[in-house]
């Protein structure tokens, strides 16, 4: 029974703590400058973008969120076992001078950052982009780094982690081990 | 749903579920389309070939800017160029391509099945970019797109079917894609050209455009293949304009939020009066664009898949 119950890395207070890390870093960082606009990663990615730019709002700092989604610019195409439906894209159309800030639930390889990073200059030629993650969970196989992380835990190579958040997920909001 | 297959040869051969997904990918190509970068990555690596066995400017020009938008490398192949003019085979052109690491053929064809005899023979993906009288899934899908975005839905929308239905590839796709979706499909056309066979669920025949125009949501006319009037399938081209030609007194009889469409290349003033083509209710250049994107999105995902397995 204890091997099929996933491990809980972190509870709903835990990730909160977490994301106002995320929150806190990202607000020490930007000065004004340049609007922000906040990329959530399809797809829990979009959703912690919409609570930093709450938690940047909290503290002042204005921002927009919406959403870039990687698939057409994968580097694994046709490796997965069929194609999945591409997600909804909503970034403005025009980024030039805007501070882009890419948002993922978890950081893994870097691929997927690597992919987001190309789809952002679809968009145009942004001031600076910014990378935030909630779970650095290592294994990098690309030269991509977090500028802010919400937690960094130690994670076997072999397991998955899992974000769930409440309005979204069935079962308690947390990070899990699987 | 996952989609799995390398080709496309048929709507007959997508469930509703399929081409839903087709619709749904088509319309996040439809805003790369809209970016001021046009170009995704997707097929980076991956050759294509457009091999039109049988003239056409406008499918494969569409097809070739959307394998170009894919990052595609695509080879134009005409039947004046080919060597099925010295008298290879099919297949033995189509194995030659494939020897040249060809991952996509986009085949144009005035045989009937002929790109499903070489998606069994390739494991390269074949897309159907017509064949004979059989199918030409990706204007199929380009129509329901267009009706959907426009309309907001297909179940129950109202289509009526204008003009050469017996030898009409776009027809026969239009029919199978509509009738899945759940649309009300009406033939219409000279008894000739409109064949009782076709009658089935979800699609009526009429052979008086005047009876039905003014319930219809959507009026798509096809072209008039004037190579079927030496065959006496058709009567003159004046008489078939009086007849089932949307001029602007029978336009001033459709719902004035109806679409009306066309596949291209008008006949002004045969099937449709150049006025009613270029008036409000026509859509027919939404047609085009909306085309390019479905051909980004089949190429996309059937180049998607025959990669896979690859090292």
């Amino acid at each position: 029974m204890s091997e099929v119950m996933p491990q809980q890395l972190a509870d709903a207070g835990e990730m909160a703590s977490a994301m106002n890390v995320l929150a806190d870093g990202l607000a020490s960082e930007l000065d004004g400058s340049s609007p922000v606009f906040l990329a959530g990663i399809p797809t829990r990615g979009v959703m912690l973008a919409q609570r930093l730019a709450g938690l940047l709002a909290a503290q002042g700092i204005p921002s927009e969120s919406g959403a870039v989604d990687i698939s057409m610019y994968r580097d694994d195409l046709g490796m997965r076992g069929g194609v999945a439906p591409l997600q909804s894209t909503q970034l403005p159309m025009n980024l030039d001078q805007w501070t882009v800030v890419l948002v993922d639930d978890v950081q893994h390889t870097g691929r997927t950052a690597r992919a987001a990073i190309e789809a952002v200059l679809a968009f145009g030629r942004p001031r600076r982009i910014l990378l935030a993650v909630l779970v650095d969970r290592g294994g990098r196989e690309l030269p991509v780094r977090p500028d802010f992380t919400g937690m960094a835990p130690e994670v076997p190579a072999d397991k998955r982690v899992r974000v769930h958040l409440a309005d979204f997920d069935a079962g308690e909001e947390g990070v899990f081990l699987s | 749903m996952k989609w799995t297959r390398k080709d496309l040869l048929s709507l007959a051969d997508l469930s509703a579920e399929e081409i839903n997904f087709v619709l749904e990918t088509t319309a996040e190509f439809k805003g790369v389309g809209q970016r001021r970068m046009k170009k995704v990555p997707s097929l980076r690596g991956k050759t294509m070939v457009n091999f039109f066995v049988e003239a056409s400017t406008r499918t494969r020009t569409s097809f070739e800017l959307a394998g170009v938008r894919l990052s595609a490398d695509v080879v134009n192949i005409a039947a004046t160029t080919s060597s099925l003019s010295k008298g290879e085979s099919l297949k033995d052109t189509a194995k030659n391509l494939e020897a040249l690491a060809a991952d996509l053929i986009v085949l144009r064809h005035s045989a009937s099945g002929a790109s499903q005899f070489l998606a069994e023979r390739l494991r390269a993906g074949v897309i159907n970019a017509g064949d004979g009288a059989h199918e030409h899934p990706t204007q199929g899908l380009l129509d329901v797109f267009t009706i959907k975005e426009r309309l907001g839905r297909v179940e129950g929308v109202r289509v009526g079917i204008v003009g050469d239905i017996r030898f009409s590839r776009v027809a026969r796709s239009n029919i199978h894609a509509l009738t899945k979706l759940g649309a009300e499909v009406t033939l219409i056309g000279p008894p000739t050209l409109v064949p009782r066979e076709f009658a089935r669920a979800g699609v009526r025949i009429s052979y008086s455009l005047d009876e039905v125009l003014g319930e219809l949501d959507v009026v798509n006319l096809l072209r008039i293949q004037h190579e079927r009037q030496k065959a006496g399938y058709f009567p003159g081209t004046g008489e078939y304009a009086s007849l089932f030609g949307l001029n602007a007194v029978r336009a001033a009889k459709l719902k004035p939020e109806a679409l009306v469409m066309h596949p291209g290349p008008i006949h002004r003033g045969v099937e449709l009066d150049g006025a009613v083509a270029d008036g409000p209710q026509s859509v027919i250049l939404d047609q085009v664009t909306n085309g390019l994107a479905v051909r980004m999105a089949v190429l996309y995902l059937c180049g998607s898949v025959c990669g896979e397995g690859e090292p």
